[in-house]
């Protein structure tokens, strides 16, 4: 054990680590390639495939196709190019799925954090969790819609007005879940000896909190996080068929999949593209979660 | 070894660590467990004390409580002058360098997502503005003196045996200087090959960085190997407290005698002592018997033991006890707070 070999091992970048064992995870690598393959498409999509131009006349003709060189993926009722409308939907929903889930998970840890570390916190805020786990969230949502949406509006105009109220709205209705997981984990961890052994080498609350208690709820907030994503998407869905999400006219996937809806005897692969694109969204952002947690546990990485 | 002229490190008197008891549809108050309840003692700079005890008896809250890791309900423990009990939570955190533990259990005190040099230079960053380097430097050097590879600094706790992990514990409890280190039973966590590696280590330190213990253990043979003097608990009181080799050569309190007679002897041609046997459990400290705490089961009990607590007094020179049966030679009265309290007696003799 003490040899006279002194030389220390290079400090394994932790990064290059965490990626070594990310690889190793069939279903996250899979799951990086279809988010980003996903990403990159309705990033660079919109470029990429134009929709011809023509007049409404002409695109009444042309409604309800099915799939073609012209229009790969149809066109819908009101003769519109559906891959031009996938690819924006996408851009959109994406954004609102990840944005609302970083609010929610940020809200989320923090407040489970406060109320499993701070004794005295914790009745307060977890009185407040089950207050708005009590709310009934779909009419709160559309209150807040429909109080705030002109005022955001007016002050960044209404498509990012409709953006900003949808990611702030999901967000501050959907942390309660993480914050419960959370603080149930904290309970425990406070209790662990390496955190009596921080309190007693005089480590103040926030390193204790940052160094040995956040590092270690990362996983089930990372379970909590996926889920999140996908919860998010399917709710701003919701917003806009009830009226109250984006205008009509401006293309998310769950907007696409009501208007799909009533058509879905006759033609089902309308509401099949964007049901695919969300269950994918889901499916690899699960999956990556799942290869993060695993990558970012030491004891796992390296086995 | 028991230098009379050496100035105690460490002053615990009367020291009380009750949890409360919450019952009922109101949660109210309704009593406490006694886990520390009143114990007094000094530990001498330089010295190890020992503490034993069964499970259960208060040794770890003891431990816990010196470093202010509990809130103590009552008493004070003053180490290097300051009363730590009552010391305000910043003057606390600037004397925490000063004084450390060493936890039981090396797999749970180690976080495990943080890699051995994250660990030993944990309290560094806490209470020093040392460069990362110089940090470093103080990392392997303390490996070194715990006898830890330098090479393993960048490794995570699981890729470490039990003893290796306890030698990470100790190091990251070294780093600042400390003068006083409460073992928290170091070793039971440890197969027996690596106790002795881990307790002769504790030594070595203490001779070279002049350390002083309070060591924690159920181990009687450690404590004999390694201890000054030996403090005997049973259900949050310390029964006797002697120098070790009197104490393993005549144990004066009933318990004491009966604890020691359970160690075993190595050598089995000398001749066996006679084994005593305690009948019955020990009580729930949530309601201690109302006179002397052994008095449940003391073969030696008479009817004085079941009215009254017996202090801790001195009955030999360095030898305190705390039992009847020597405070009647010494004439020094009954001392004992009669607790009137209590709801229910469990004081019949056996």
């Amino acid at each position: 054990m003490t040899d006279a070999t002194t030389a220390i091992e290079k400090p394994a970048s932790q990064m290059r680590a965490i990626w070594q064992q990310f690889r190793t995870h069939k279903g996250a690598l899979f799951g990086l390639i279809v988010l980003g393959t996903l990403i990159l498409a309705v990033v660079l999509g919109p470029f990429l495939w134009v929709p011809e131009k023509m007049s409404v006349a002409k695109a009444i003709m042309l409604k309800n196709q099915g799939p073609s060189w012209r229009f790969p993926l149809g066109t819908d009722q009101l003769g519109r190019d559906m891959l031009a409308r996938m690819l924006d939907a996408g851009k959109v929903s994406l954004a609102v799925g990840f944005v609302a889930m970083m609010i929610a998970i940020f809200v989320g840890t923090t407040i489970g954090i406060l109320a499993g570390y701070f004794k005295r916190l914790d009745g307060p805020l977890m009185r407040l969790t089950d207050m708005f786990l009590a709310l009934p969230l779909i009419p709160l949502l559309l209150v807040m819609v429909m109080l705030f949406r002109d005022r955001i509006a007016g002050l960044v105009g209404p498509e990012m007005g409709a953006f900003l109220l949808i990611v702030f709205a999901i967000g501050v209705t959907s942390w309660m879940q993480a914050a419960r997981i959370v603080r149930g984990e904290v309970l425990a961890l406070k209790e662990r000896e390496y955190v009596l052994a921080a309190r007693s080498i005089g480590a103040i609350p926030r390193r204790i909190i940052l160094r040995h208690i956040l590092p270690n709820v990362v996983s089930p907030v990372m379970v909590a996080a996926t889920l999140g994503v996908a919860e998010a998407i399917i709710t701003e869905s919701v917003l806009s068929f009830l009226g109250l999400g984006f205008p009509p006219d401006f293309p998310t996937w769950g907007r696409l999949l009501y208007d799909g809806l009533s058509y879905m005897q006759i033609y089902p692969e309308r509401v099949i593209w964007p049901g695919v694109a969300i269950s994918l969204t889901v499916l690899s952002v699960n999956y990556i979660g799942d290869g993060l947690r695993d990558a970012l546990d030491p004891r796992i990485r390296g086995r | 070894m028991l230098d009379q002229t050496a100035k105690p490190l460490v002053e615990v008197s009367d020291l009380k660590m009750y949890f409360p008891i919450y019952s009922g549809v109101l949660r109210r108050h309704t009593g406490d467990v006694k886990a520390v309840d009143g114990v007094s003692f000094n530990i001498l700079e330089g010295e190890t004390l020992g503490l034993v005890g069964e499970s259960g008896c208060g040794k770890s809250t003891v431990g816990r409580a010196l470093l202010r890791l509990y809130e103590p309900t009552a008493g004070s423990v003053v180490i290097g002058g300051e009363d730590i009990a009552t010391l305000a939570p910043e003057a606390l955190r600037k004397k925490r360098p000063s004084m450390q533990m060493v936890f039981q259990d090396p797999q749970a005190s180690l976080n495990p997502r943080m890699t051995v040099a994250g660990i030993i230079s944990e309290p560094l960053v806490e209470h020093t503005d040392w460069t990362a380097e110089r940090r470093l430097e103080r990392v392997l050097e303390l490996m070194d003196a715990v006898g830890l590879n330098r090479r393993f600094a960048n490794r995570f706790p699981h890729e470490f045996s039990g003893g290796q992990r306890q030698r990470i514990g100790i190091a990251r409890a070294l780093a600042l200087n400390p003068k006083f280190i409460v073992c928290d039973e170091p070793i039971a966590a440890l197969d027996v090959s690596i106790q002795a590696q881990v307790v002769n280590l504790l030594e070595d330190l203490q001779e070279r960085l002049g350390l002083t213990y309070l060591f924690i253990s159920h181990d009687l043979s450690m404590v004999r190997h390694i201890a000054d003097r030996v403090a005997v608990m049973y259900l949050g009181r310390i029964a006797e407290l002697s120098p070790r080799d009197a104490l393993f050569a005549n144990p004066l309190h009933p318990y004491a005698e009966a604890l020691l007679s359970a160690v075993n002897e190595p050598d089995p041609n000398r001749a066996r002592r006679e084994r005593i046997i305690l009948q019955g459990d020990v009580p729930s400290p949530a309601n201690p018997p109302k006179g002397c705490n052994f008095c449940t089961r003391c073969p030696k009990a008479f009817a004085r033991c079941h009215q009254e607590k017996p202090e801790l007094v001195e009955v030999q020179p360095g030898r305190q006890v705390a039992c009847f049966l020597y405070e009647e030679n010494t004439a020094v009265g009954s001392t004992a707070s009669v607790e009137a309290t209590e709801l229910n007696q469990q004081g019949e003799t056996k």
